[in-house]
């Protein structure tokens, strides 16, 4: 397993090196020591590794992330997963804001609490948050899942598109053109997925709220439903 | 842009370490502000004395000059004079007629502050940071965006006895601001949006509110966007604006309470590995108080 220590290589070197594996490598373990909150560790990973971090991460770490699993003992600055297409991310800690902005898929997991505009502007990533989000969350989110188990700060889901937001506890208040929708079978099926994919247990489909989009901000037309 | 760094000490044992660690803090903020950069940090002080520090050049015997009662300590292009609370009128109408290339940066019972143009760790090494103790410091890195890159332009402000402000960010409504706070006795001596800021505070704080309450009221008489750190004789707080356009972490263990506009800045902090570490939330008023 390589491990590479950032109190003595570059993050240039890291990154470096995890860009030039090939897709069928046998080095899929990876670990990175001592990041003391460098920023964009992990970056435009495009293959089915792991790089564990060991510690505080700064801004955009595993950002446009593809098919890598990425994992952060620690909290994650700005932009952690942003632009993210495939693969995992899990903060074992907080994450600061625009957590999974702008992410086209994969799932990005925190246990601990994210900070204003998680999800902004999401396009199809599914995001778990175990703690609370900030305010601002899922602004203009086009596709994909939120799901948060504690709380939801001002303005959630501010002129939403298409993506679903799923919120246990107290949302603030909702932004422009959201609005609470019924949980039906397919979202507690999504529900359920999403939550066995973050490794929640306990928590029940039923315990949370749905939110979306009143499709009154921007011109959508039922016959293009398939489209989203 | 802008770095900003902050170190409040609960533990007596680290103060003969807070330059050295702020030292470190603001040198590693250095990307996030190469233009200039300054601290102010609460020292030693007496409550029937005042410190004055004051900025320019030719500064060895300006303290000889106001006569004996007075102690004067040069640092590069920055002179603290260490006077008789009593002094403090006398002093500064010599300075104004005598030495009116001289600026004042900051007064008080404990605070000196100083600033200057250039890469942070060499601002700080100028001044001899590492080797400077007290309670609490506050230092910043300034990208000038509002006005020019001067040293007067440098932060942290200080428009009251033993206050200091810097600030991330920029204030729309400054000038109006300026005009409401100088009738009111409030002078500035810069165009900077952010000493507007500090007098504001200056002016809430005079008026009988405490530092949360001040910082409190900020949310709704300034506009723009901001992260502030704000020192006093014995406090530190901490405020952003309500959508958070500025980067913050904080961190805090049984020793001290820790601020950087990033993360890297706080690294080098002594248990930093198990402190408590946490983004301020938007539009909330974190503040501490020495007893």
């Amino acid at each position: 397993m390589p491990v590479v220590d950032l109190a003595v290589t570059s993050r240039r070197e890291l990154n470096a090196a995890l860009h030039a594996l090939a897709a069928d490598t046998r080095e899929t373990q990876w670990r990175v020591e001592n990041p003391m909150g460098q920023h964009a560790l992990a970056v435009g990973l495009d293959a089915a590794v792991a790089v564990e971090i060991a510690g505080h991460a700064g801004y955009y770490c595993a950002g446009m992330n593809q098919r890598a699993t990425v994992v952060i003992h620690g909290n994650a600055g700005v932009g952690v997963a942003e632009n993210m297409i495939s693969g995992k991310v899990h903060v074992k800690g907080d994450a600061s804001q625009a957590a999974g902005a702008t992410a086209h898929g994969g799932l990005l997991v925190i246990d601990g609490d994210a900070s204003a505009r998680c999800g902004i502007s999401m396009k199809g990533v599914d995001i778990v948050v175990k703690g609370s989000i900030g305010p601002m969350s899922a602004f203009m989110a086009q596709s994909g899942a939120l799901v948060v188990l504690g709380d939801a700060g001002d303005a959630l889901g501010d002129s939403i598109y298409e993506a679903r937001l799923y919120v246990r506890g107290a949302v603030k208040s909702l932004g422009a053109d959201c609005v609470e929708k019924p949980i039906g079978p397919e979202h507690a099926q999504q529900l359920r997925r999403l939550l066995d994919a973050a490794g929640v247990s306990g928590v029940e489909p039923s315990e949370f709220r749905r939110y979306g989009s009143a499709r009154g901000l921007y011109t959508f037309h039922v016959d293009n439903a398939a489209a989203y | 842009m802008c770095g900003i760094v902050g170190l409040f000490l609960k533990d007596a044992a680290l103060e003969p370490q807070l330059g050295g660690l702020v030292a470190g803090m603001l040198t590693v903020m250095s990307d996030r502000g190469p233009d200039s950069a300054g601290f102010a940090i609460y020292g030693d002080g007496c409550p029937d004395q005042l410190k004055l520090t004051v900025r320019g050049a030719d500064l060895e015997g300006v303290a000889a000059a106001l006569g004996p009662i007075i102690a004067g300590l040069v640092r590069d292009t920055h002179l603290v004079l260490t006077l008789p609370a009593v002094e403090e009128a006398r002093v500064r109408a010599w300075l104004a007629t005598q030495r009116p290339d001289l600026a004042v940066t900051g007064a008080g019972q404990r605070i000196e502050l100083y600033k200057e143009v250039g890469l942070p760790g060499a601002v700080a090494e100028r001044f001899g940071l590492a080797q400077m103790s007290g309670t609490h410091a506050i230092g910043h890195t300034r990208m000038a965006t509002e006005s020019a890159v001067t040293t007067a332009g440098a932060h942290p402000f200080s428009t009251g006895a033993d206050q200091c402000l810097v600030h991330n960010g920029s204030l729309s409504n400054h000038r109006s601001l300026r005009r409401k706070l100088e009738p009111q006795g409030i002078a500035f001596s810069t165009d900077n949006d952010s000493e507007v800021a500090a007098g504001y505070l200056t002016w809430r704080l005079r008026e009988g509110a405490s530092l949360s309450e001040a910082l409190e009221s900020s949310l709704t008489d300034l506009d723009g966007f901001f992260t502030f750190v704000v020192g006093t004789e014995n406090g530190f707080a901490v405020l952003r604006d309500p959508i958070a356009c500025k980067p913050a972490v904080m961190a805090e263990t049984d020793q001290y309470v820790a601020f950087g506009s990033e993360y890297r800045a706080l690294v080098g902090l002594p248990g930093i590995e198990t402190a408590r570490v946490f983004e301020p939330e938007p539009a909330r008023v974190y503040a501490w108080e020495r007893h």
